[in-house]
């Protein structure tokens, strides 16, 4: 029976579509989606970051069909969980393949992920309309970083269990509720099996759920506003006569070949680790985690993976010296609510907030102020959207020296992150001090800085060579 | 925008050497380690004779828990010849488990012998892998009356272990006791990771796959984005 919707097409796709989307969403999200036609490189990542989410979704369930949860010890003396982990590396056919593809995967995941928010920083991508797109993105991030820490436990080595340790006792450092929050959260008053059921729960369903959801949320977001791009211009100001941008082509069949493309260069590198080099030199796969999880055996040096070091560094940078740092930026504070042309009572309400907030950073222990500098860190990327005054989107258009910024903002997230990975020491400690406020007065103040400068102008259609 | 990219190039390119210098911090001490000579590595007779001198020497105290006599046909070892190194009573499918008590080893040595099956894993570290440090460590071993055992070791100082090969490296010249040794480190080496062998060869003909996946790729895409002025 022929239904009241405009549906053209016939036979099973007629049927389809007379009770399900299908050709209108084909249409409104692949074949008549306009994405600028000046994407670069950077532009690779996000569909990369799809494919490597799949990759781990995938590799994740064979893996927990043989992997079992379970810190006791077996007859050998060797922790189940991490027996389980051998046994799907010799006697599960291809285990060693699908074991690989995931600890690779989730090192990959996290470069895709910085890659593709860099992105984001340099061209404004986060600005208006694309806010909500930036916070789903956080969100996103957020989720996969603590998807990464349940899932680093689950292996059951030392660096799992000692790590772990490290992470969850921060939690007790929370003022009042701590101890019992830690205690909460291990489900134990050590790190033991009881956290590992848990931590397994969360990592193979209730984070990935949420990890979907949000992923799904994030293209949502994109598709009702599209796609920024390299110069930051937006295509749909300037459209034909059918309202399609005169920049704009087709998700489908450009961006979705030039996706393959993008993806066959990430798979050649990313098999190139997981064939010849999938512990990469300890950074992967880290030798320590190959010692079965021993509470009674401290590692000399514990260290999270390498995509948590940048954070890592802030988490140690914050000592009893750091705090006054802190509070002489609450002073910092106070000196800009004085210049504030607001009302007197509003001035004198903040000044007050800032005096106690100063009062607090040395009351608290500098442990806390340890983590909120480590979570702070992450959460700061939500407000970028706000922070950024600059009247130019792109990073092409700004000053040079804007672009001097960046760079070294780039090189220092770097530099936290080497210096993550060592054990601490007095020029590394001074350092990762130094890192740490120019990381937060990067984007705290970039409300002022964004504003200064020449800026170039911004043309109105795309810069595109043909190719 | 390409000066941002070189330099961005640049400053990724500083930092991963930075980075590849040390390498990372491992389970062993900053000890200097020999190499394991290389041909044992990839030598079936060499890993079988390790097999044999694992199951003689070495089994008495330490498991090989993850992997089973079976598997040693992967290195060229005939059923009998399995047999032969298997303790009386064991089956071909079990794994290898040693009969050593693990509470009365903690009460005799200090620490429970651990089971071997990663060693060659865990203990890598910026000197070397771990199969080089385990063909440092059982040749490192001294004489000193110190220690319980009567023996200490240069690699790993105030080792419980004594020193099991002292009456092979007694009767053998140095040249000998090393390549023993070596076939030991290599077969220790094999059952880390079985699938190293395997996994090599198959990621060569992934590579090659994926080099022209990437060249048809390359050109569909050329083809397709003609069109676009």
């Amino acid at each position: 029976m022929a239904s009241e919707k405009n549906v053209t097409t016939t036979g099973l796709l007629g049927w389809i579509d007379t009770r399900f989307p299908l050709t209108k969403l084909y249409k409104e999200h692949l074949s008549e989606y306009y994405a600028p036609k000046n994407f670069n490189f950077f532009y690779f990542f996000g569909s990369l970051a799809m494919v490597v989410l799949a990759l781990q979704i995938i590799t994740g369930i064979f893996l927990t069909m043989h992997y079992k949860p379970d810190a006791s010890l077996n007859a050998a003396g060797v922790p189940v969980a991490f027996a389980s982990v051998e046994y799907i590396m010799r006697e599960v056919p291809f285990g060693w393949l699908i074991r690989y593809m995931h600890s690779t995967g989730a090192s990959a995941f996290f470069v895709v992920v910085y890659l593709h928010m860099w992105r984001g920083l340099i061209y404004g991508s986060y600005r208006s309309p694309r806010e909500l797109i930036w916070i789903f993105g956080c969100a996103i991030f957020l989720c996969l970083m603590a998807e990464a820490f349940f899932g680093y436990l689950l292996p059951w080595g030392q660096m799992s269990y000692w790590g772990a340790q490290v992470i969850v006792n921060l939690f007790s450092a929370v003022p009042l509720i701590g101890p019992d929050l830690s205690v909460w959260i291990r489900g134990d008053f050590v790190v033991g099996d009881a956290t590992l059921n848990r931590f397994f729960a969360f990592h193979v369903i209730a984070i990935p759920l949420v990890l979907v959801g949000l992923v799904a949320a994030h293209i949502i977001a994109l598709h009702e506003v599209g796609s920024n791009n390299p110069d930051g211009v937006e295509i749909k100001k300037n459209k034909n006569a059918d309202g399609i941008p005169l920049d704009g082509i087709p998700f489908h069949p450009y961006y979705s070949v030039h996706d393959i493309l993008g993806i066959a260069g990430f798979l050649i590198l990313f098999c190139a680790v997981v064939f010849f080099a999938p512990e990469l030199g300890g950074y992967f796969l880290e030798f320590n985690n190959f010692i079965p999880a021993d509470p009674l055996v401290t590692p000399p040096h514990i260290a999270p993976v390498w995509y948590f070091t940048p954070f890592y560094s802030m988490l140690r940078a914050v000592t009893d010296l750091f705090t006054w740092v802190m509070v002489a930026s609450a002073g910092l504070g106070a000196l800009a609510v004085l210049r504030a042309r607001w009302p007197l009572v509003v001035k004198a309400g903040a000044l007050a907030a800032l005096l106690v907030l100063a009062v607090t950073f040395r009351v608290f222990d500098a442990k806390f102020w340890g983590v909120v500098i480590m979570g702070g860190a992450v959460v700061i990327l939500f407000f970028l959207p706000w922070l950024d005054h600059s009247p130019v989107k792109s990073i092409r258009y700004r000053p040079n020296w804007h672009k001097a910024l960046y760079m070294v903002f780039l090189v220092n997230f770097f530099i936290l992150g080497y210096l993550g990975v060592l054990p601490p020491f007095p020029f590394g400690q001074a350092y990762s001090l130094v890192g740490t406020v120019f990381y937060f007065a990067f984007f705290a103040l970039m409300p002022i800085w964004s504003r200064i400068g020449d800026f170039k102008p911004v043309p109105e259609r795309v810069t595109f060579k043909p190719h | 925008m390409k000066k941002l990219f070189t330099s961005f190039l640049t400053a990724m390119a500083t930092t991963l050497a930075l980075i590849a210098a040390p390498g990372v911090f491992a389970a062993g001490g900053p000890v200097a380690l020999d190499a394991t000579p290389a041909q044992k590595l990839s030598d079936k007779a060499a890993m079988q004779n390790g097999a044999k001198t694992f199951m003689s020497y070495c089994l008495g105290c330490h498991g090989l828990s993850a992997m089973r006599y079976s598997r040693l046909a992967d290195i060229g070892m005939t059923e009998e010849q399995i047999k032969a190194v298997m303790p009386p009573g064991a089956k071909p499918g079990d794994y290898i488990r040693t009969s050593l008590n693990r509470a009365e080893a903690k009460d005799w040595f200090g620490a429970a012998p651990p089971d071997l099956s990663v060693t060659a894993r865990s203990r890598s570290s910026h000197s070397g892998t771990g199969t080089d440090w385990i063909y440092t460590f059982l040749r490192t071993y001294y004489e000193d009356a110190s220690r319980p055992t009567g023996w200490n070791n240069k690699t790993y100082v105030g080792v419980g272990m004594p020193h099991v090969l002292w009456d092979a490296q007694k009767s053998k010249p140095p040249a000998e006791f090393d390549s023993m040794v070596g076939d030991l480190a290599a077969f220790l080496n094999y059952v880390s990771e079985p699938a190293q062998f395997s996994r090599k060869t198959i990621g060569v003909v992934v590579m090659v796959f994926l080099a022209i996946f990437f060249v048809l790729a390359w050109r569909l895409n050329k083809v397709y984005w003609k069109n676009i002025k």
